[in-house]
Protein backbone atom coordinates (compact mmCIF):
# COMPACT_ATOMS: atom_id res chain seq x y z
CA UNK A 1 0.00 0.00 0.00
CA UNK A 2 1.28 3.51 -0.87
CA UNK A 3 0.09 6.72 0.99
CA UNK A 4 -1.07 10.01 -0.04
CA UNK A 5 -0.85 12.35 3.16
CA UNK A 6 -2.69 15.71 1.86
CA UNK A 7 -1.63 18.60 4.61
CA UNK A 8 -1.31 22.35 4.13
CA UNK A 9 0.34 24.25 7.01
CA UNK A 10 -2.67 26.29 7.04
CA UNK A 11 -6.01 25.33 8.09
CA UNK A 12 -9.39 26.17 5.61
CA UNK A 13 -6.91 25.94 2.33
CA UNK A 14 -9.39 22.75 1.24
CA UNK A 15 -7.74 19.73 2.40
CA UNK A 16 -10.39 17.57 2.92
CA UNK A 17 -12.18 18.87 0.11
CA UNK A 18 -9.48 17.86 -2.26
CA UNK A 19 -9.30 14.40 -0.18
CA UNK A 20 -12.95 13.58 -0.73
CA UNK A 21 -12.39 14.24 -4.66
CA UNK A 22 -9.35 12.15 -4.52
CA UNK A 23 -11.25 9.47 -2.92
CA UNK A 24 -14.18 9.49 -5.00
CA UNK A 25 -11.52 9.37 -8.13
CA UNK A 26 -9.34 6.52 -6.79
CA UNK A 27 -12.37 4.94 -6.22
CA UNK A 28 -9.86 4.07 -2.98
CA UNK A 29 -10.22 1.22 -1.05
CA UNK A 30 -8.32 2.49 2.21
CA UNK A 31 -8.63 6.31 3.30
CA UNK A 32 -8.23 8.05 6.75
CA UNK A 33 -8.85 11.41 8.12
CA UNK A 34 -5.76 12.56 10.51
CA UNK A 35 -7.47 15.17 11.69
CA UNK A 36 -8.18 13.96 15.18
CA UNK A 37 -8.67 17.55 16.61
CA UNK A 38 -11.35 18.92 14.08
CA UNK A 39 -12.57 15.46 11.68
CA UNK A 40 -14.47 16.46 8.58
CA UNK A 41 -13.84 14.01 5.72
CA UNK A 42 -16.63 11.47 7.81
CA UNK A 43 -19.13 13.86 7.02
CA UNK A 44 -18.82 13.74 2.81
CA UNK A 45 -17.48 10.00 2.77
CA UNK A 46 -20.60 8.53 2.15
CA UNK A 47 -20.61 5.50 4.51
CA UNK A 48 -23.81 3.29 4.44
CA UNK A 49 -22.21 0.88 7.26
CA UNK A 50 -22.43 2.03 10.80
CA UNK A 51 -18.62 2.34 12.12
CA UNK A 52 -17.23 0.14 14.49
CA UNK A 53 -16.42 2.79 17.92
CA UNK A 54 -13.35 1.82 20.16
CA UNK A 55 -12.32 4.07 23.11
CA UNK A 56 -8.44 5.52 22.73
CA UNK A 57 -6.86 5.86 25.73
CA UNK A 58 -3.97 8.50 25.67
CA UNK A 59 -1.30 7.92 28.45
CA UNK A 60 -2.50 7.40 31.87
CA UNK A 61 -2.81 10.53 34.14
CA UNK A 62 -2.01 10.95 37.36
CA UNK A 63 -4.46 10.48 40.23
CA UNK A 64 -3.69 11.08 44.47
CA UNK A 65 -5.71 8.64 46.85
CA UNK A 66 -6.57 11.44 50.16
CA UNK A 67 -6.88 9.13 52.11
CA UNK A 68 -2.76 8.10 51.52
CA UNK A 69 -1.72 11.52 51.21
CA UNK A 70 0.01 13.41 54.35
CA UNK A 71 -0.03 16.69 52.59
CA UNK A 72 3.78 16.72 52.38
CA UNK A 73 3.47 18.63 49.03
CA UNK A 74 6.66 17.28 46.92
CA UNK A 75 4.45 16.23 44.19
CA UNK A 76 3.32 19.40 44.10
CA UNK A 77 7.10 21.00 44.06
CA UNK A 78 7.82 17.79 41.16
CA UNK A 79 5.31 18.80 38.72
CA UNK A 80 6.83 20.49 36.01
CA UNK A 81 3.47 21.07 34.51
CA UNK A 82 2.04 22.92 36.63
CA UNK A 83 -0.67 19.89 37.33
CA UNK A 84 -0.70 19.53 41.17
CA UNK A 85 -3.18 21.90 42.86
CA UNK A 86 -4.32 22.15 46.62
CA UNK A 87 -7.81 23.20 47.61
CA UNK A 88 -9.04 21.52 50.49
CA UNK A 89 -6.89 18.62 49.64
CA UNK A 90 -4.26 18.14 46.74
CA UNK A 91 -5.77 16.79 43.35
CA UNK A 92 -4.39 16.87 39.99
CA UNK A 93 -5.62 18.80 36.81
CA UNK A 94 -6.06 15.96 34.49
CA UNK A 95 -5.90 18.82 31.55
CA UNK A 96 -2.75 20.15 32.62
CA UNK A 97 -1.32 16.42 33.66
CA UNK A 98 0.72 15.16 30.88
CA UNK A 99 1.33 11.37 32.47
CA UNK A 100 5.07 11.57 33.05
CA UNK A 101 4.67 9.94 36.75
CA UNK A 102 7.49 12.10 38.69
CA UNK A 103 4.50 12.68 41.30
CA UNK A 104 4.35 9.17 41.61
CA UNK A 105 7.58 8.45 41.81
CA UNK A 106 8.06 11.69 44.48
CA UNK A 107 5.26 10.21 46.45
CA UNK A 108 6.54 9.16 49.63
CA UNK A 109 3.13 7.22 50.81
CA UNK A 110 2.45 6.09 47.26
CA UNK A 111 -0.95 8.07 47.17
CA UNK A 112 -0.68 8.31 43.68
CA UNK A 113 -1.16 6.37 40.87
CA UNK A 114 -1.51 6.70 37.15
CA UNK A 115 -4.41 5.88 35.83
CA UNK A 116 -6.00 5.41 32.22
CA UNK A 117 -8.98 7.79 31.06
CA UNK A 118 -9.95 7.98 27.94
CA UNK A 119 -8.83 10.58 25.46
CA UNK A 120 -10.74 10.47 22.42
CA UNK A 121 -12.55 7.84 19.91
CA UNK A 122 -11.39 6.06 17.20
CA UNK A 123 -14.06 4.95 14.63
CA UNK A 124 -13.94 2.48 11.23
CA UNK A 125 -16.15 2.35 8.23
CA UNK A 126 -15.77 -1.17 6.72
CA UNK A 127 -17.44 -2.60 3.76
CA UNK A 128 -15.81 -2.26 -0.01
CA UNK A 129 -13.05 0.33 1.28
CA UNK A 130 -12.09 0.92 4.70
CA UNK A 131 -12.09 4.50 6.22
CA UNK A 132 -10.24 5.30 9.64
CA UNK A 133 -11.10 7.71 11.64
CA UNK A 134 -11.11 9.55 15.56
CA UNK A 135 -11.94 12.23 17.36
CA UNK A 136 -9.81 13.58 20.04
CA UNK A 137 -11.20 14.50 23.48
CA UNK A 138 -11.16 18.50 23.88
CA UNK A 139 -8.35 19.59 25.40
CA UNK A 140 -6.11 17.11 24.87
CA UNK A 141 -2.30 16.75 24.31
CA UNK A 142 -1.84 13.40 22.89
CA UNK A 143 -2.88 14.13 19.41
CA UNK A 144 0.10 12.76 17.43
CA UNK A 145 -0.07 9.53 19.62
CA UNK A 146 -3.93 9.41 18.32
CA UNK A 147 -3.03 10.18 14.58
CA UNK A 148 -0.47 6.85 14.61
CA UNK A 149 -3.77 4.82 15.73
CA UNK A 150 -5.69 5.92 13.20
CA UNK A 151 -3.47 5.04 10.37
CA UNK A 152 -2.63 1.62 11.99
CA UNK A 153 -6.35 1.16 12.25
CA UNK A 154 -5.98 1.59 8.51
CA UNK A 155 -3.19 -0.17 7.43
CA UNK A 156 -4.68 -3.71 9.59
CA UNK A 157 -7.87 -3.11 7.83
CA UNK A 158 -6.87 -2.76 4.50
CA UNK A 159 -7.11 -5.43 1.89
CA UNK A 160 -3.73 -6.24 0.37
CA UNK A 161 -4.60 -4.90 -3.02
CA UNK A 162 -5.73 -1.28 -2.28
CA UNK A 163 -2.47 0.33 -3.95
CA UNK A 164 -3.05 4.48 -2.72
CA UNK A 165 -4.61 5.03 0.32
CA UNK A 166 -5.87 8.53 0.90
CA UNK A 167 -4.71 10.10 4.15
CA UNK A 168 -6.29 13.47 5.18
CA UNK A 169 -4.19 15.55 7.60
CA UNK A 170 -4.48 18.45 10.07
CA UNK A 171 -2.99 22.23 9.74
CA UNK A 172 -0.12 23.59 11.49
CA UNK A 173 3.32 21.97 11.42
CA UNK A 174 3.28 20.55 14.93
CA UNK A 175 2.73 16.88 16.96
CA UNK A 176 0.05 15.84 14.75
CA UNK A 177 1.35 16.56 11.15
CA UNK A 178 4.85 15.17 12.21
CA UNK A 179 3.01 12.34 13.18
CA UNK A 180 0.91 11.76 9.83
CA UNK A 181 4.09 12.68 7.80
CA UNK A 182 5.70 9.40 9.18
CA UNK A 183 5.89 6.51 6.81
CA UNK A 184 3.93 8.26 3.91
CA UNK A 185 5.25 8.14 0.50
CA UNK A 186 4.38 11.02 -0.65
CA UNK A 187 2.81 14.52 0.45
CA UNK A 188 0.39 16.86 -1.46
CA UNK A 189 0.57 20.22 -0.19
CA UNK A 190 -2.81 22.18 -0.95
CA UNK A 191 -1.52 26.00 -0.76
CA UNK A 192 -3.88 29.50 -0.91
CA UNK A 193 -2.85 32.27 -2.75
CA UNK A 194 -2.60 34.24 0.34
CA UNK A 195 0.10 36.20 2.40
CA UNK A 196 -0.44 34.02 4.82
CA UNK A 197 -1.09 30.77 2.84
CA UNK A 198 2.68 31.24 1.28
CA UNK A 199 4.41 31.66 4.64
CA UNK A 200 2.10 28.58 6.21
CA UNK A 201 3.14 26.53 3.12
CA UNK A 202 6.71 27.37 3.25
CA UNK A 203 6.53 26.22 6.98
CA UNK A 204 5.48 22.81 6.39
CA UNK A 205 7.61 22.56 3.16
CA UNK A 206 10.32 23.18 5.76
CA UNK A 207 9.38 20.87 8.19
CA UNK A 208 8.40 17.67 5.72
CA UNK A 209 12.14 18.13 4.64
CA UNK A 210 13.35 17.36 8.26
CA UNK A 211 11.47 14.05 7.65
CA UNK A 212 12.49 13.68 4.25
CA UNK A 213 8.94 13.44 3.05
CA UNK A 214 8.28 13.49 -0.52
CA UNK A 215 6.77 16.81 -1.83
CA UNK A 216 4.01 17.73 -4.33
CA UNK A 217 2.32 21.40 -4.28
CA UNK A 218 -1.49 22.52 -5.81
CA UNK A 219 -3.22 25.44 -5.26
CA UNK A 220 -6.59 25.92 -4.29
CA UNK A 221 -8.59 28.71 -4.96
CA UNK A 222 -5.44 30.37 -7.23
CA UNK A 223 -8.01 32.68 -9.17
CA UNK A 224 -8.60 34.85 -5.99
CA UNK A 225 -4.83 36.45 -6.26
CA UNK A 226 -2.88 35.32 -9.58
CA UNK A 227 0.06 37.40 -8.46
CA UNK A 228 0.59 35.10 -5.24
CA UNK A 229 0.01 32.05 -7.13
CA UNK A 230 2.53 32.32 -9.47
CA UNK A 231 4.88 32.60 -6.62
CA UNK A 232 3.90 29.91 -5.36
CA UNK A 233 4.66 28.40 -8.57
CA UNK A 234 8.12 30.22 -8.90
CA UNK A 235 9.07 29.14 -5.21
CA UNK A 236 8.25 25.37 -6.01
CA UNK A 237 10.70 25.73 -9.22
CA UNK A 238 13.47 27.34 -7.09
CA UNK A 239 12.91 24.51 -4.40
CA UNK A 240 12.23 21.84 -7.17
CA UNK A 241 8.89 20.79 -5.56
CA UNK A 242 6.77 19.01 -7.92
CA UNK A 243 3.84 21.54 -8.73
CA UNK A 244 1.01 19.23 -9.92
CA UNK A 245 -1.72 21.80 -10.68
CA UNK A 246 -4.51 24.95 -9.58
CA UNK A 247 -7.90 24.71 -8.94
CA UNK A 248 -9.89 27.96 -9.16
CA UNK A 249 -12.63 29.70 -6.69
CA UNK A 250 -15.72 27.86 -7.51
CA UNK A 251 -19.00 28.80 -5.28
CA UNK A 252 -20.23 25.52 -6.57
CA UNK A 253 -17.67 23.89 -4.21
CA UNK A 254 -19.82 24.86 -1.06
CA UNK A 255 -22.89 23.68 -2.32
CA UNK A 256 -21.40 20.70 -2.63
CA UNK A 257 -19.92 20.18 0.41
CA UNK A 258 -23.10 21.18 2.12
CA UNK A 259 -25.31 18.50 0.34
CA UNK A 260 -22.77 16.19 1.67
CA UNK A 261 -21.11 15.66 -1.57
CA UNK A 262 -17.24 15.78 -3.15
CA UNK A 263 -16.77 18.27 -6.17
CA UNK A 264 -16.06 15.46 -8.54
CA UNK A 265 -20.10 14.71 -7.80
CA UNK A 266 -21.36 17.65 -9.14
CA UNK A 267 -20.33 19.37 -12.75
CA UNK A 268 -18.11 22.19 -11.76
CA UNK A 269 -15.01 24.17 -13.00
CA UNK A 270 -13.42 23.18 -9.22
CA UNK A 271 -14.36 19.62 -9.99
CA UNK A 272 -12.86 19.59 -13.44
CA UNK A 273 -9.32 21.38 -12.48
CA UNK A 274 -9.08 18.99 -9.67
CA UNK A 275 -9.44 16.09 -11.97
CA UNK A 276 -5.98 16.94 -13.70
CA UNK A 277 -3.91 17.55 -10.34
CA UNK A 278 -5.49 14.18 -9.13
CA UNK A 279 -4.00 12.63 -12.50
CA UNK A 280 -0.31 14.76 -12.03
CA UNK A 281 -0.54 13.75 -8.13
CA UNK A 282 -1.42 9.57 -9.11
CA UNK A 283 1.30 9.32 -12.15
CA UNK A 284 3.99 10.50 -9.35
CA UNK A 285 3.22 8.25 -6.75
CA UNK A 286 2.45 5.29 -9.27
CA UNK A 287 6.54 6.14 -10.35
CA UNK A 288 7.70 6.04 -6.46
CA UNK B 1 -9.09 44.22 36.25
CA UNK B 2 -6.06 45.58 34.61
CA UNK B 3 -7.04 44.13 31.12
CA UNK B 4 -10.05 42.18 29.50
CA UNK B 5 -8.03 39.09 27.32
CA UNK B 6 -10.73 38.04 24.39
CA UNK B 7 -9.63 34.87 22.64
CA UNK B 8 -10.24 34.37 19.39
CA UNK B 9 -10.74 31.19 17.99
CA UNK B 10 -12.83 28.36 15.58
CA UNK B 11 -12.36 24.90 15.64
CA UNK B 12 -12.14 24.42 11.85
CA UNK B 13 -8.40 26.46 10.02
CA UNK B 14 -8.81 29.02 7.78
CA UNK B 15 -11.94 30.29 8.98
CA UNK B 16 -10.92 33.88 9.24
CA UNK B 17 -9.26 34.12 13.38
CA UNK B 18 -6.47 36.14 12.33
CA UNK B 19 -8.97 38.39 9.75
CA UNK B 20 -10.80 39.23 12.74
CA UNK B 21 -8.09 39.33 15.62
CA UNK B 22 -6.23 42.31 13.62
CA UNK B 23 -8.82 44.40 12.61
CA UNK B 24 -10.32 44.48 16.03
CA UNK B 25 -6.53 45.19 17.28
CA UNK B 26 -6.37 48.10 14.72
CA UNK B 27 -9.62 49.24 15.29
CA UNK B 28 -8.98 49.41 19.06
CA UNK B 29 -6.11 50.60 18.45
CA UNK B 30 -4.13 51.29 21.24
CA UNK B 31 -4.61 47.33 22.27
CA UNK B 32 -2.62 44.08 22.38
CA UNK B 33 -2.60 41.59 19.31
CA UNK B 34 -1.43 37.77 20.92
CA UNK B 35 -0.38 35.28 17.92
CA UNK B 36 -1.11 32.12 19.70
CA UNK B 37 -0.89 30.09 16.56
CA UNK B 38 2.96 29.63 16.92
CA UNK B 39 3.00 26.47 14.50
CA UNK B 40 1.38 28.49 11.73
CA UNK B 41 1.57 32.24 13.05
CA UNK B 42 0.23 35.14 10.13
CA UNK B 43 -0.79 38.51 12.65
CA UNK B 44 2.74 39.86 11.83
CA UNK B 45 2.41 39.57 8.03
CA UNK B 46 -0.71 41.98 8.66
CA UNK B 47 0.59 44.23 11.13
CA UNK B 48 4.24 44.26 9.93
CA UNK B 49 5.37 45.38 13.34
CA UNK B 50 8.83 46.68 13.98
CA UNK B 51 9.82 44.60 16.25
CA UNK B 52 11.15 45.88 19.50
CA UNK B 53 11.89 43.01 21.74
CA UNK B 54 13.04 39.55 21.07
CA UNK B 55 13.12 36.40 23.25
CA UNK B 56 14.49 32.83 22.92
CA UNK B 57 11.84 29.90 24.13
CA UNK B 58 13.65 26.96 25.70
CA UNK B 59 12.81 23.54 27.07
CA UNK B 60 14.68 21.48 29.44
CA UNK B 61 16.22 18.43 27.90
CA UNK B 62 18.66 15.86 29.19
CA UNK B 63 22.25 15.61 28.96
CA UNK B 64 23.84 12.50 29.95
CA UNK B 65 27.24 12.39 31.42
CA UNK B 66 28.48 9.17 29.82
CA UNK B 67 31.31 8.76 32.13
CA UNK B 68 28.99 8.87 34.89
CA UNK B 69 26.02 6.42 33.64
CA UNK B 70 26.13 2.95 34.91
CA UNK B 71 24.17 1.36 32.02
CA UNK B 72 21.21 0.27 34.33
CA UNK B 73 18.53 1.95 32.31
CA UNK B 74 16.20 3.23 35.20
CA UNK B 75 15.91 6.11 32.95
CA UNK B 76 15.04 4.39 29.66
CA UNK B 77 12.48 2.40 31.78
CA UNK B 78 10.77 5.42 33.78
CA UNK B 79 10.01 7.61 30.19
CA UNK B 80 6.48 7.43 29.30
CA UNK B 81 7.40 9.57 26.38
CA UNK B 82 9.77 6.81 24.87
CA UNK B 83 12.39 9.85 24.48
CA UNK B 84 14.74 7.53 25.86
CA UNK B 85 16.44 4.67 24.74
CA UNK B 86 19.73 2.31 25.45
CA UNK B 87 22.26 1.55 22.55
CA UNK B 88 26.05 0.94 23.48
CA UNK B 89 24.93 4.23 25.71
CA UNK B 90 21.90 6.19 26.42
CA UNK B 91 20.40 7.92 23.16
CA UNK B 92 18.00 10.87 24.15
CA UNK B 93 15.12 11.69 21.72
CA UNK B 94 14.68 15.33 22.00
CA UNK B 95 12.11 16.00 20.00
CA UNK B 96 9.59 13.80 22.13
CA UNK B 97 10.64 14.84 25.52
CA UNK B 98 8.41 16.35 27.27
CA UNK B 99 10.66 17.94 29.85
CA UNK B 100 9.40 16.28 33.02
CA UNK B 101 12.83 15.38 34.37
CA UNK B 102 11.52 12.33 35.42
CA UNK B 103 15.03 10.89 34.01
CA UNK B 104 16.96 12.81 35.89
CA UNK B 105 15.13 11.74 39.18
CA UNK B 106 15.62 8.34 38.61
CA UNK B 107 19.17 8.25 37.99
CA UNK B 108 21.57 6.77 40.85
CA UNK B 109 24.51 7.97 39.28
CA UNK B 110 23.72 11.32 38.68
CA UNK B 111 24.80 11.29 35.02
CA UNK B 112 21.60 13.37 33.80
CA UNK B 113 21.38 17.17 33.82
CA UNK B 114 19.61 19.57 32.14
CA UNK B 115 20.14 21.70 29.58
CA UNK B 116 17.93 24.38 27.49
CA UNK B 117 16.90 23.39 24.04
CA UNK B 118 15.46 26.25 22.14
CA UNK B 119 12.15 25.86 20.14
CA UNK B 120 11.53 28.97 19.57
CA UNK B 121 10.80 32.73 19.29
CA UNK B 122 8.95 35.43 20.63
CA UNK B 123 8.65 38.51 19.05
CA UNK B 124 6.85 41.67 20.54
CA UNK B 125 6.67 44.50 18.23
CA UNK B 126 4.22 47.69 17.34
CA UNK B 127 2.76 48.50 14.31
CA UNK B 128 0.70 52.26 14.54
CA UNK B 129 -0.50 52.19 17.99
CA UNK B 130 -1.08 48.28 18.71
CA UNK B 131 1.47 46.14 20.43
CA UNK B 132 2.06 42.91 19.13
CA UNK B 133 3.32 39.45 20.66
CA UNK B 134 3.92 37.19 18.57
CA UNK B 135 5.43 33.53 19.47
CA UNK B 136 7.06 31.65 16.27
CA UNK B 137 7.99 27.58 17.14
CA UNK B 138 10.55 26.09 15.19
CA UNK B 139 9.55 23.92 12.21
CA UNK B 140 10.35 20.68 13.35
CA UNK B 141 8.95 20.81 16.68
CA UNK B 142 6.20 18.66 18.72
CA UNK B 143 4.76 21.22 20.51
CA UNK B 144 4.21 24.61 21.11
CA UNK B 145 2.91 24.58 24.39
CA UNK B 146 5.82 26.47 26.48
CA UNK B 147 6.00 29.14 23.93
CA UNK B 148 1.80 29.51 24.11
CA UNK B 149 2.69 29.66 28.36
CA UNK B 150 4.97 31.88 28.42
CA UNK B 151 2.67 34.71 25.43
CA UNK B 152 0.31 34.46 28.71
CA UNK B 153 2.37 34.98 31.04
CA UNK B 154 3.74 38.02 29.05
CA UNK B 155 0.28 39.41 28.61
CA UNK B 156 -0.93 38.87 31.69
CA UNK B 157 -0.92 42.08 33.83
CA UNK B 158 -1.05 44.54 30.71
CA UNK B 159 -3.08 47.37 30.75
CA UNK B 160 -6.36 47.35 28.11
CA UNK B 161 -8.29 45.38 25.86
CA UNK B 162 -5.67 41.96 25.06
CA UNK B 163 -6.70 40.08 21.42
CA UNK B 164 -5.46 36.62 21.71
CA UNK B 165 -5.83 35.11 17.56
CA UNK B 166 -5.78 31.19 18.83
CA UNK B 167 -4.99 28.19 16.81
CA UNK B 168 -6.98 25.80 15.22
CA UNK B 169 -8.64 22.55 16.54
CA UNK B 170 -9.43 21.97 20.03
CA UNK B 171 -6.13 20.20 21.66
CA UNK B 172 -4.14 21.02 24.14
CA UNK B 173 -2.87 24.09 22.37
CA UNK B 174 -6.18 25.40 22.08
CA UNK B 175 -7.22 24.98 25.97
CA UNK B 176 -3.63 26.75 26.83
CA UNK B 177 -4.62 29.75 24.64
CA UNK B 178 -8.03 30.40 25.99
CA UNK B 179 -7.74 29.38 29.42
CA UNK B 180 -7.55 32.56 31.10
CA UNK B 181 -9.86 34.69 28.01
CA UNK B 182 -12.55 36.82 29.52
CA UNK B 183 -14.45 36.26 26.18
CA UNK B 184 -14.32 34.10 22.92
CA UNK B 185 -15.50 35.06 19.99
CA UNK B 186 -16.16 31.78 17.59
CA UNK B 187 -15.14 32.71 13.96
CA UNK B 188 -17.82 30.39 11.46
CA UNK B 189 -17.56 29.51 7.93
CA UNK B 190 -20.99 28.71 5.89
CA UNK B 191 -20.37 25.11 5.36
CA UNK B 192 -20.96 22.09 7.22
CA UNK B 193 -17.15 21.35 8.15
CA UNK B 194 -17.68 24.81 9.52
CA UNK B 195 -20.87 23.84 11.73
CA UNK B 196 -19.51 20.91 12.94
CA UNK B 197 -16.29 22.50 14.35
CA UNK B 198 -18.21 25.18 15.63
CA UNK B 199 -20.25 22.79 17.84
CA UNK B 200 -16.86 21.27 19.01
CA UNK B 201 -15.31 24.59 20.10
CA UNK B 202 -18.39 26.01 21.57
CA UNK B 203 -18.37 22.60 23.88
CA UNK B 204 -14.72 23.84 24.82
CA UNK B 205 -15.38 27.25 25.00
CA UNK B 206 -18.70 26.27 27.31
CA UNK B 207 -16.65 23.56 29.26
CA UNK B 208 -14.37 26.05 30.67
CA UNK B 209 -17.48 28.39 31.42
CA UNK B 210 -16.58 31.90 29.12
CA UNK B 211 -18.68 33.84 27.80
CA UNK B 212 -18.84 33.49 23.94
CA UNK B 213 -20.24 34.82 20.81
CA UNK B 214 -20.24 33.89 17.33
CA UNK B 215 -18.93 35.66 14.40
CA UNK B 216 -20.23 34.08 11.09
CA UNK B 217 -17.23 35.16 8.16
CA UNK B 218 -17.99 34.43 4.43
CA UNK B 219 -21.61 35.17 4.64
CA UNK B 220 -23.39 34.32 1.09
CA UNK B 221 -27.51 33.88 0.38
CA UNK B 222 -28.73 30.41 0.85
CA UNK B 223 -28.47 28.36 3.58
CA UNK B 224 -25.54 28.64 6.54
CA UNK B 225 -25.26 25.52 8.85
CA UNK B 226 -22.91 27.64 11.28
CA UNK B 227 -25.88 30.08 11.55
CA UNK B 228 -28.51 27.41 11.95
CA UNK B 229 -26.70 25.90 14.91
CA UNK B 230 -26.27 29.19 16.45
CA UNK B 231 -30.40 29.57 16.57
CA UNK B 232 -30.64 26.33 17.22
CA UNK B 233 -28.45 26.50 20.44
CA UNK B 234 -29.40 30.03 20.92
CA UNK B 235 -25.48 31.54 20.88
CA UNK B 236 -25.29 35.09 19.86
CA UNK B 237 -24.46 36.11 16.76
CA UNK B 238 -21.73 39.09 16.89
CA UNK B 239 -21.00 39.42 13.53
CA UNK B 240 -21.84 38.57 9.64
CA UNK B 241 -19.04 39.27 7.25
CA UNK B 242 -20.09 38.72 3.88
CA UNK B 243 -18.10 36.71 1.41
CA UNK B 244 -16.38 39.94 -0.31
CA UNK B 245 -14.08 40.14 -3.61
CA UNK B 246 -12.57 43.17 -1.46
CA UNK B 247 -12.23 41.65 1.39
CA UNK B 248 -10.82 38.79 0.23
CA UNK B 249 -7.91 40.69 -1.71
CA UNK B 250 -6.88 42.85 1.10
CA UNK B 251 -6.78 39.72 3.42
CA UNK B 252 -4.48 38.03 0.54
CA UNK B 253 -1.91 40.85 0.07
CA UNK B 254 -1.69 40.68 3.93
CA UNK B 255 -3.64 44.23 4.45
CA UNK B 256 -5.50 45.04 7.40
CA UNK B 257 -9.20 46.17 6.29
CA UNK B 258 -10.05 48.87 8.79
CA UNK B 259 -6.69 50.64 8.52
CA UNK B 260 -7.38 50.64 4.29
CA UNK B 261 -10.48 52.52 2.27
CA UNK B 262 -12.57 49.02 2.82
CA UNK B 263 -16.65 50.19 1.96
CA UNK B 264 -17.39 47.26 4.93
CA UNK B 265 -15.40 48.81 7.94
CA UNK B 266 -17.99 49.89 10.08
CA UNK B 267 -18.61 46.46 10.37
CA UNK B 268 -15.14 45.76 12.58
CA UNK B 269 -16.12 48.96 14.78
CA UNK B 270 -19.50 47.78 15.36
CA UNK B 271 -18.38 44.42 15.92
CA UNK B 272 -15.47 45.85 18.73
CA UNK B 273 -18.47 47.87 20.02
CA UNK B 274 -20.53 44.82 21.22
CA UNK B 275 -17.61 43.07 22.34
CA UNK B 276 -16.51 45.76 24.83
CA UNK B 277 -19.29 46.08 25.90
CA UNK B 278 -19.88 42.10 26.62
CA UNK B 279 -16.62 42.27 28.39
CA UNK B 280 -17.39 45.38 30.64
Amino acid sequence: MKQLLIISGKGGTGKTTIAGAFIKLLQAKAYADCDVDAPNLHLISNHTVTEERKDYFGLPKAHIDINLCIECGLCEESCGFNAVHHGQRYYIDSYACEGCGVCKYVCPTGAISLREQRAGELMLYRNNAVFSTAQLEMGNGTSGMLVSEVKKQMKESAADDVGVAIIDGSPGIGCPVIASLSGVDLALIVAEPSISGINDMQRIIETARQFGTKLAVCVNKYDTNLKNTQTIEEFCKDSEIIFVGKIPYDKKAVTAINDGKSIVDIDCPAGIAVKKVFDNTIKIIGKL
Amino acid sequence: MANKKIAILSGKGGTGKTLVSVNLAAAEGNSYYVDCDVEEPNGHLFFKPKIIKKKDIFVKIPNIDNSLCSGCRECVEFCKFNALAYGRQVIVFEEVCHSCGGCMLVCPTKAISEKDKKIGVIEEGVSDEVKTISGIMNTGEVSGVPIIKELLNIIKDVEGLVFIDCPPGSACVVMESVKDADYCILVAEPTVFGAHNLAMVHRLVSLFGKKCGVVLNKCETGFNPSEDFCIKNNIEILARVPFDNDLGSLNSEGKIAVRENYKNKDLFYSLLSTVKEAVK
